[in-house]
């Protein structure tokens, strides 16, 4: 029945303290969630000092520095270092982030890193996202048509056309919106979650898919969709400033639309 | 090790009809207890008899007799809707959520019935 404290092997302990950046100028604290599944070990938080004037300004660049410099077995995900990949989502002082355009600066006092909320951890702040992306998958991120695309050209679309995939085109799949939503951690299996809900969107209102009653019709389920319940931590949480939460409103619209 | 692809595991039994409907008349039901609600605060509020043979002349009125019956039948299905959203929320155990939603469903059913048989017994002198 019901669980009110973590299993015992998931309890995060106190770790070691690495100190560093003795008399520095503008030394800060960073408490790292440190995890390895295989080894037998709880979860720990280790904390490290870094001299901020010999560091970058993002988290990310703190990330480096400390597993270059401190504690190589640091373990992260990151590659293009300007936000854009979306491999460094991570929890940072509470709220998911992409680490290398999350300013330092905007963190108050000690700096808390976690890895992605509810996600199984594969090492420290690596988490699974195997099921993120076959929810992703299960919404055909493809454009379908049964109309041929004519023989000289692209298939057409007005510029008002364009306009509306500008906004959920430009997501880059960093999970930060699906894992910082209470519905989702209740419901991962079965709940699509904000990313992959805003992805159907954009493929709803491409005004050259063909197949919208079809996506609507794999939406018609009191948990694929309609465990939304407009938390709206979704929206709070995207990097990139865009809107899941209203995607998730104009779906439910449609299918309300078409009741009637 | 499960062998079952991620992407079979999020099809799963496919989509579940009527989803639409639900959320539905959840919305429909709350709009209906912002008037109703309303009415019936205000209308206790501004009585200054709250004696039996007030409030029977008050329920046997036709029109706050037929409020009080669109009241009860919009707060009840609308918490059956909810009740049922929260149990699907939080509860994961099958046998279990199974048997607290069929209790909710005879709960509610059974106090629609209690309410609207209670407000028509007043309204019509029945003692």
């Amino acid at each position: 029945m019901a669980q009110f404290r973590l299993p015992p092997n998931s309890r995060v302990r106190r770790g070691r303290n690495f100190g560093g950046a003795e008399g520095a100028t503008a030394a800060r604290k960073f408490e790292i969630y440190r995890y390895e599944p295989g080894s037998g070990e709880n979860p720990r938080v280790d904390s490290y000092s870094v001299d901020m004037d010999d560091c970058g300004p993002m988290v990310l660049d703190v990330l480096i520095k400390i597993k270059d410099e401190v504690d190589p077995s640091l373990t992260f995900r990151r590659s293009c270092r300007e936000g854009i990949c979306g491999s460094c989502s991570m929890n940072v002082d509470g709220t998911n982030a992409l680490a290398c355009i999350k300013p330092v600066e905007e963190v108050r006092g000690v700096v808390r890193i976690y890895p992605l909320p509810s996600m199984p951890v594969v090492k420290d702040l690596v988490t699974d996202l195997t099921n993120f992306y076959a929810q992703y998958a299960s919404i055909k991120p493809w454009l379908e048509a049964r109309t041929p695309p004519p023989p000289d050209r692209e298939r057409l679309q007005s510029k008002e056309d364009q306009e509306k995939i500008d906004e959920p085109s430009a997501c880059i799949l960093c999970a930060c919106c699906s894992t910082s939503c209470p519905s989702y951690w209740w419901n991962p299996e079965r709940y699509l979650g904000p990313a992959a809900l805003l992805q159907a969107w954009r493929w709803i209102v491409d005004s050259r898919d063909e197949t919208t009653g079809e996506r609507l019709d794999a939406l018609e389920d009191p948990f694929r969709l309609y465990r939304c319940h407009t938390i709206l931590n979704c929206t709070a949480a995207c990097p990139k400033d865009l809107n899941p939460g209203r995607a998730i409103a104009e779906i439910k619209k449609l299918m309300a639309e078409r009741q009637h | 090790m499960s062998l079952i692809t991620p992407l079979n595991r999020v099809l799963g039994l496919g989509t579940a009809a009527g989803a639409t409907q639900h959320w539905w008349a959840q919305r429909l039901t709350a709009v209906a207890l912002v008037p109703l609600g309303l009415w019936f605060a205000v209308s206790l509020a501004a009585m200054n008899d709250y004696s039996h043979a007030a409030m029977a002349a008050w329920i046997g009125n036709p029109i706050s007799g037929a409020l009080l019956v669109a009241t009860t039948l919009s707060v009840i299905y609308h918490s059956w809707l909810g009740v049922q959203v929260v149990v699907e929320d939080y509860v994961h155990t099958g046998g279990l959520k199974v048997s607290v939603l069929v209790l909710s469903t005879f709960a509610h059913v059974l106090g629609a019935i209690a309410g609207v048989f209670a407000i028509l017994q007043v309204a019509l002198g029945t003692p």
